[in-house]
């Protein structure tokens, strides 16, 4: 702790302040602060610009996310560079060190591990889980009665908390009494060990995160009522059947909604914890995920510096990873506006 | 020359399923097996959670409820603090939803609704920092806090909701600019304050925006695992969720009462799914579209 954040609370202790709202104190007196030096700044410029009023609104309007910015964005961001750059255990004062804790993660195996499982997980599960609820929506979005129950059904795992989702799952496919190799052996095949084997516990993590495709699927759905019905009318004058109209319509007007969904699917897959930390990062570090590594490093032996490498480099990952998709997207995704432009061109 | 035209347009308002028998059983068929996958595991975690721990080891795969131990769910709430983990969970999930929906809207009107200079410039930062894995500030907030003292309380998980969310501030920006500029106008005529105008005009206009970020954002905090699993050490602090991954390691072989615990946690989020359903999926409408 801060000494003067100590000196803050004992005072506050004296004062009689509850117990619970102590630790609340000194970030409020900051707050306070920052907000009495924002009232005079508003003041002193309503006073030289009369008419500024607008502009004036809106920086206090926007003070709340400013202030958020500089204390949890950009503050942290420029001291996790530095940290990174030395060996701190939050206990002794930081070591500079250098460039020591990414030489360090460049020949740990454990980074290698964590960076392929890592890696295998996005680079399987996504083109899946993006297909498979594409498909999904396209087959909810046909108006067959009763079709809002169905959406409604596949919808659901997607609100099953990750903790009670990686619980169930981990008796679902338990070897011995679980439900799916219970299934399978009714079908006389024997089912493989699933979490408790090295070999099969990334392909089961895969395939539970396929239960949970509703989240894209409710996109998807309503990306593609979103395309215009005169354009299948139109299509549908021309002669074009329905697998034409899926080819030529259908695909190019949501392809920019099949590659939000795919890159919010990539970030969201190379930051999967939960699973890692509840398997506690499953046999031979098969589940060894790159943030349960992280937290590993930062919660459980306090490597503040090693885990701030880390970051960087999951960091730069997930940039590199991002940047492969759009540009291998590029000609593939269609906008409306590159056909209005072309039009006031013309 | 008519009749081959015609036929396409008129029959499109006729339902399809009348049209085409075949397709549509093939179509029911894969529904119905669909939803048997997606449902099945649900009411396995139901029926587990009714079972006694040797009927857990014999009954497999089946859904059927052989038993009724309702005492599963007694025992969930009395073996461990259960409501204590339960209050701090709403704790660190209304308070936060409160304060996402008061920051990220103020910015977003005026970001949507007051243009000035440097508005551009400043909304394209809170679009960069969109693209910002939360690992990468992970580290260093886990010392601000540390150095306000704050670890081990709710604080962390609860003060930082306070100071926007770029995703929630984009969503708001983006409704708030479709909303017609001439009621600013009028309320400037009848000499609003711009605060006072955001508050009593556009916020109440903005409600189904308020509604479904209010969701997204209880789905969000309700399960959050990692900043619990950061912040929070002592038993007194914990939230259902990091309770229950402890629970997990600790109890592994009870299942049935892992299942119970599991199924009081989900509840919550489905009863706000069926109550705001129209409402969640007009929210997700205007997030994933446009």
């Amino acid at each position: 702790m801060n000494p003067t954040v100590g000196w803050i609370r004992s005072l506050a202790q004296d004062w009689g302040v509850p117990n619970a709202l102590v630790p609340l104190v000194p970030f409020l007196l900051l707050l306070i602060g920052l907000y009495a030096v924002i009232a005079l700044a508003a003041y002193l410029a309503r006073r030289k610009w009369p008419r500024a009023d607008k502009t004036i609104a809106f920086w206090l309007f926007v003070s709340p996310w400013l202030i958020g910015f500089c204390l949890f964005t950009i503050g942290p961001i420029a001291s996790s560079i530095y940290v990174s750059l030395t060996s701190w255990d939050l206990i002794t004062p930081p070591r500079f060190v250098g460039l020591a804790n990414y030489t360090e993660a460049f020949q740990d195996p454990k980074v290698a591990q964590a960076l392929k499982v890592t890696l295998l997980y996005a680079v399987v599960s996504v083109p899946l889980q993006t297909v498979l609820a594409f498909l999904v929506a396209l087959l909810l979005n046909t108006d067959l009665p009763g079709m809002r129950l169905f959406r409604t059904i596949w919808y659901l795992p997607s609100l099953v908390s990750g903790v009670a989702q990686m619980v169930l799952f981990l008796w679902v496919f338990n070897p011995q009494y679980g439900l799916m190799n219970d299934v399978l052996g009714r079908f006389g095949i024997a089912g493989p060990g699933w979490f408790n084997d090295a070999g099969w516990a990334l392909p089961t993590v895969i395939l539970m995160s396929l239960w949970t495709i509703g989240g894209a699927m409710v996109i998807y759905l309503a990306g593609l009522k979103d395309v215009p019905s005169n354009l299948y009318e139109a299509a549908a004058l021309d002669g074009a059947g329905a697998v034409r109209q899926f080819w030529h319509l259908t695909l190019p007007q949501m392809s920019p909604i099949i590659l939000f969904n795919a890159l919010t699917g990539i970030i969201g897959s190379l930051q999967i914890f939960t699973q890692g930390f509840i398997a506690n990062g499953g046999p031979k570090d098969s589940l060894l995920f790159f943030v349960y590594y992280l937290y590993d490093n930062a919660f459980q032996n306090f490597r503040m510096g090693y885990a701030s490498a880390l970051a960087w480099i999951l960091f730069v990952v997930i940039l590199a990873l991002t940047a492969v998709t759009l540009r291998g997207s590029a000609f593939a995704v269609y906008y409306e506006t590159e056909l209005s432009r072309k039009r006031r061109r013309r | 020359m008519t009749a081959v035209a015609e036929p396409l347009v008129l029959r499109a308002d006729r339902p399809f399923w009348r049209r085409n028998l075949t397709l549509t059983v093939v179509l029911y068929v894969v529904l119905a097996l669909g939803s048997l996958v997606f449902v099945y595991p649900f009411l396995w975690m139901l029926a587990t959670s009714l079972r006694s721990l040797a009927g857990v080891g014999s009954s497999g795969a089946s859904v059927v409820p052989h038993e009724f131990l309702w005492d599963n769910y007694r025992r969930a709430v009395t073996s461990f603090p259960f409501w204590r983990y339960a209050l701090n969970s709403v704790l660190t999930t209304l308070i936060p939803i409160a304060g996402t929906v008061f920051s990220c809207s103020l910015a977003g009107f005026a970001f949507a609704r007051l243009q000035v200079r440097f508005a551009g410039v400043l909304f394209a930062v809170v679009l960069a920092t969109m693209l910002l894995p939360g690992e990468v500030t992970m580290v260093p907030q886990f010392m601000l806090f540390n150095n306000f003292g704050m670890v081990d309380t709710l604080y962390p998980l609860i003060l930082p909701a306070f100071f926007g969310s770029p995703f929630y501030i984009f969503l708001f920006r983006q409704f708030f600019a479709r909303m017609p500029g001439e009621l600013a106008d009028a309320a400037v005529v009848d000499g609003c304050g711009w605060f006072k105008m955001f508050l009593l005009v556009y916020l109440p206009l903005a409600r189904p925006a308020v509604v479904a970020v209010s969701i997204l954002l209880f789905m969000g905090y309700w399960n959050n695992f990692l900043g619990p699993a950061i912040y929070i050490n002592s038993d007194q602090w914990k939230t259902l969720p990091l309770a229950l991954a402890g629970f997990q390691s600790v109890n592994g072989t009870d299942t049935p009462l892992l299942m119970a615990t599991s199924v009081l946690i989900t509840i919550p989020c489905v009863l706000i799914f069926f109550a705001a359903q129209k409402q969640l999926t007009d929210g997700i409408t205007f997030t994933g579209g446009k």
